[in-house]
């Protein structure tokens, strides 16, 4: 049984081929960590597992269940959520509101053209459970537009997470943070109950090595390595590559 | 506060024909509501999708022909209402669905297109439409056994329905949907991640804005008991878009103000002023410049700026709240 499955995956733009033959398997609840230089075809891999981007070979699994046909608003539906290495929220809403589009997004309410928004209890309550699940539900009712760098990569988080997947994508869940903000993502994370599978792409080593149960290293599209985390750590292509030895 | 500024805005409006006095100025207000209705129509499309039309002068243009041919050919003004709305809805689908194909500029160019082929129709297709003479029909409905033949009798009928799509509009906005309609505009691709249908969405707030476009049509059609190519044309597209722009985009009372202002200048400043246009223009000019959200947000910031300015300074006071930025389609990062 794997969460998620990539077999012979493959996709070029004209003559740039940006994903070669990737395969990967992560197990459930595995963290599975997405290493590799810029340009190597990380985030790439992601939108092609959500179905942003069609692939022009090889297929995806979720559970064992084929999706390489399924539109990628239904793959949200089947259990696949995904973050934005560029922030990618709702600047005029405010944060309530960025977690009740993301409960929405999954319930059939979202079709309603005349229940009012703010009389839907259930789906308040549980926009301000997933605001405090990284600690922002002070600032519930702020537009987004007022909230500090820091705060909007938490929301991103928050987001994804307020869906409940089962296969989480996190993609630079650190990029851009101080120190301090890393901790709290880093805890964040950390909470994460193992019912929930998670592929993180992340430059951050320091962050990413810790959190990380098996890595696979990507270079110009291809899978160079692939491993437990001390499998990949120690293997020569990963230091030559990556670390730059 | 509000619902004592929305029961006086209510009796200002009822009461209208009463202290106004004369028909000139109760036939111009009647305008200013029917307009009202097609810039709240197609603000549901640029304000609440952030997907610009310039054809919906089309739409408009639809509703207005086909009810005046079904009356024409005998249908009663019941069926024709509901005629001329199917017909409406129908055009609407089938502009949506071509002009869905692109958002931006390619949306605006295809709406364009789609709006300039009804107005060819309206002009060549002289057998059905009469060209460039128009179709006019004898008689204003009477429902109820309430006659819209007089200007304050037409007034109300145009204030009912006003209030009407005003309410529906509102309750539109507040609602899921609403809010899922404003996500495709700032964040389309999250929102597909999400698992929202972004097209469908799209499409039904395209269906919802041309079904207000068509009841527009067929207050200008009763109102003026005529309808000619130039009502279909661009530039009515275009006039009906600056309403929208100038009063505020994506503000329930935007469109009236935009409506109100436009319509004023045109029958009341062309009395005074021959180059009317050129103050119309001017106007638009100064709202860019001072008020780029729009006429109503614009003054509630000024409004807000000068009461901060005028109460006296405590310590700590808070400022007035910052105008949030624009919505950033790029994301904020």
């Amino acid at each position: 049984m794997t969460a998620l499955e990539v077999q012979g995956l493959d996709k070029s733009f004209g003559g740039l081929r940006v994903t070669a033959a990737v395969d990967l398997a992560v197990a459930p609840g595995e963290r599975h960590l997405i290493i590799g230089p810029n340009g190597a075809g990380k985030t790439t891999l992601f939108n092609l597992i959500t179905g942003e981007l069609k692939p022009d070979r090889g297929s995806v699994r979720l559970f064992e269940r084929d999706i390489t046909r399924v539109p990628s608003r239904r793959r949200a539906h089947l259990g696949l959520a995904r973050t934005y290495q560029i922030i990618t929220l709702f600047p005029g809403e405010t944060l309530m509101h960025n977690i009740v589009l993301s409960l929405l997004g999954l319930s059939r309410l979202r079709w309603s053209p005349v229940l009012r928004l703010d009389h839907q209890t259930a789906l308040l309550d549980g926009a301000r459970a997933a605001l405090a699940r990284v600690g922002l539900d002070h600032l519930a009712d702020r537009p987004l537009a007022q909230t500090a760098y820091g705060e909007r990569r938490r929301i991103e988080i928050a987001m994804a997470l307020a869906q409940n997947p089962k296969v989480l994508l996190l993609d630079e869940p650190f990029a851009g943070l101080s120190i301090d903000e890393r901790r709290d993502v880093q805890q964040l994370l950390a909470a994460i109950p193992r019912d929930v599978t998670i592929v993180m792409i992340e430059h951050d080593m320091d962050v990413a090595l810790d959190f990380a149960e098996r890595i696979t290293v990507l270079h110009f599209g291809e899978v160079v390595v692939e491993g437990t985390r001390a499998e990949v750590v120690a293997h020569p292509r990963t230091r030559e590559i990556y670390l730059g030895e | 506060m509000r619902r004592l500024a929305l029961a006086f805005g209510l009796l200002v409006l009822a009461t209208l024909p009463f202290w106004v006095g004369n028909s000139y100025y109760t036939n111009i207000a009647s305008q200013i509501l029917l307009y009202a209705v097609f810039a709240l129509g197609l603000n549901v499309l640029v304000g609440y999708a952030g997907l610009v039309s310039l054809g919906h002068a089309g739409l408009f243009g639809i509703a207005a022909y086909t009810g005046a041919l079904l009356i024409n050919s005998g249908a009663g003004h019941l069926l024709a209402i509901l005629g001329a709305l199917g017909v409406t809805l129908l055009a609407a689908a089938a502009f949506a669905m071509l002009s869905l194909r692109g958002t931006g500029l390619g949306f605006v160019m295809i709406t364009v297109a789609l709006g300039q082929i009804v107005w060819g129709v309206a002009y060549r297709w002289i057998s059905i439409t009469n060209g460039d003479n128009g179709v006019s029909i004898a008689t204003r409905p009477a429902p109820f056994g309430l006659t819209l033949a007089t200007a304050p009798g037409f007034y109300w009928a145009s204030l009912v329905v006003f209030l009407v799509s005003l309410g529906a509009i509102a309750v539109f906005a507040a609602s899921p949907f609403g809010i899922s309609l404003r996500g495709t505009r700032d964040q389309p691709r999250r929102m597909n991640a999400l698992g929202y249908h972004v097209w469908m969405i799209r499409f039904l707030a395209f269906l919802f804005s041309g079904l207000w476009s068509g009841v527009a049509g067929m207050l200008f059609l009763y109102y003026n008991q005529f309808v000619s190519p130039q009502s279909v044309a661009l530039t009515s597209s275009a006039e009906v878009l600056l309403m929208v722009i100038a009063g505020g985009t994506g503000t329930l009372l935007g469109p009236f103000a935009g409506a109100a202002l436009v319509v004023i200048m045109k029958n009341v400043a062309s009395a005074y002023i021959e180059r009317w246009n050129f103050v119309l223009g001017a106007i638009f000019v100064a709202i860019v410049i001072f008020m780029p959200e729009g006429l109503v947000p614009g003054s509630l910031r000024f409004w807000r700026w000068t009461l901060t300015r005028l109460r006296p300074r405590r310590p700590a006071a808070v400022a007035a709240p910052v105008r949030a930025p624009l919505p950033n389609r790029e994301g904020g990062a």
